[in-house]
């Protein structure tokens, strides 16, 4: 492990298990110390030095927390989806790993903004939960991580379980969509529309706008990092089994 | 293709008691609705064909683990495998036989569970119609989850949860015809996007079907 390796002449390089554990070792303190950073003041500048909102009073606040893991739970799948993409066509093991390391964060997440947005809404709309389009999608969302973090818990060979469940990854992100507009088709919603558009002249007010944005990096920050760690954990536990079967043999 | 269509019905109306037991299941599930929530007969015809589709898609459910395993557990698809139809074709026809034994006969059946549930007299056409275009797509998606869990042990219980999921946009549009064409109003977009979905599920889940076989076959 210790002699250098060669300077990278491709991104691909990285899929190498060695390459990717020196390069994320090295860069994983970094990512954590920007996390930290990020997360901590965009949580103590939006819960203590904004103003309530004139309507919504202080529960206004749960925004900082709602929305970005609401972002990510969205983005955690489609992280999924090119990483079982990459794996079917270039068949690089540490991106099928990664895509495995998504799942339980985006699900997660998932119920994270499920969570919080009962809370929200309890005293906004004066229900925790209601048949809106985007709650149900993302009840939806979260009953696909689970088919698929069980197909993975099921299959015991490591490849055939990559295999198979960037298939399903596959197939669902198209059910996924499908399911978001025929849930639009189904009901009109309570929620709002997207208020957060970089092209939108409507957006929240920048009181709001710059301690959610930290909120969001630190968010997105929280997910590299957990990604970065958890495939990590997997390459290394594959290279016990296999010091192990070696142990085995001899 | 079409002896495997026929041996596949063949097998599914002699052995294992398959056909029937979705016809059976569905039955159980439109007599049990009333003693949940009443014998009320206005509750229950506005509720009559979300409960219809429901109980025909909970009926489908159950047979979709027969589909590939036994041929799985004794060789046969491996057989086909190497055979000269294409394991696209193979997952193709594995579904349609599917369909012809209980999508078909759910399809056929429902009206007159629609009478026991006191669905109204302008809902039978739709209702009928709405399935017959729906459940091909549940037969189809149903193989592909079928494909995915073939090789486990015990993969019933696993093979629902990832098969349900993928169920909710035929679920939404079925439904919305169904109770539309109850309540006598316009139910041409569901209808359209309804058929739309089928045809796109029979024209390429059948490729992800075939993969998620070889993949299981290595």
């Amino acid at each position: 492990m210790s002699e250098r390796l060669p300077r990278p002449t491709s991104l691909w390089e990285y899929a190498n298990p060695r390459r990717f554990m020196a390069f994320s070792g090295f860069l994983l303190p970094f990512v954590a110390a920007g996390t930290v950073a990020a997360l901590v003041i965009g949580l103590v500048w939006g819960f203590f030095f904004t103003p309530d909102d004139y309507r919504q009073g202080s529960t206004v606040k749960i925004i900082y927390i709602h929305v970005p893991s609401a972002m990510v739970a969205i983005n955690a799948w489609l992280m999924m989806l090119v990483a079982s993409l990459i794996w079917l066509i270039r068949r690089h093991h540490v991106s099928a790993l990664a895509a495995k390391a998504a799942a339980p964060v985006g699900a997660t997440m998932t119920l994270i903004a499920l969570a919080t947005g009962a809370i929200w809404g309890q005293p906004m709309w004066g229900t925790w939960w209601a048949w809106d389009p985007r709650l149900t999608s993302f009840l939806v969302l979260f009953l696909f991580y689970l088919g698929y973090m069980a197909l993975w818990a099921a299959i015991e060979n490591d490849d055939t379980a990559a295999e198979l469940t960037s298939v399903l990854c596959i197939v669902g992100s198209v059910f996924a969509v499908l399911s978001r507009y025929a849930l639009v088709f189904w009901n009109q919603g309570l929620h709002q529309g997207a208020s957060l558009s970089l092209d939108k002249e409507e957006n929240v007010s920048d009181v709001f706008y710059w301690p959610l944005l930290l909120c969001l990096a630190g968010f997105v920050g929280f997910f590299v990092l957990l990604i970065l760690v958890r495939t990590r954990t997997e390459v290394r536990a594959r290279r016990m089994r296999a010091l192990q079967a070696r142990e085995r043999m001899t | 293709m079409i002896a495997l269509l026929k041996r596949d019905l063949a097998l599914s109306v002699r052995a294992g008691g398959g056909f029937g037991l979705a016809l059976a299941f569905f039955l159980i599930v439109v007599t049990l609705t009333p003693f949940a929530v009443g014998p009320n007969s206005a509750t229950l015809s506005t509720i009559a064909a979300g409960i219809l589709w429901l109980g025909a898609l909970l009926s489908c459910l159950l047979s979709l683990d027969r589909i590939l395993a036994l041929d799985y557990e004794d060789g046969a698809l491996e057989l086909l495998a190497t055979a000269p139809i294409p394991m696209e074709g193979v997952a193709t026809i594995k579904a349609l036989a599917h369909w012809l034994t209980t999508g078909l006969p759910l399809t056929l059946a429902a009206p007159a569970f629609g009478v026991l549930l006191n669905l109204p007299p302008e809902g039978f056409l739709w209702l009928t119609i709405s399935l017959a275009i729906g459940t091909p797509a549940l037969s189809v998606v149903g193989t592909f989850g079928a494909a995915l869990t073939v090789g486990l042990k015990r993969g019933g219980l696993l093979l629902s949860l990832i098969v349900l999921p993928l169920y909710v946009p035929t679920l939404i549009f079925g439904a919305e015809v169904a109770r539309r064409g109850a309540e006598g109003m316009a139910f041409e977009t569901p209808l359209a996007l309804l058929a739309g979905i089928t045809l796109a599920t029979v024209a390429l889940l059948p490729f992800a079907s075939a993969a998620a076989i070889r993949i299981n076959l290595r």
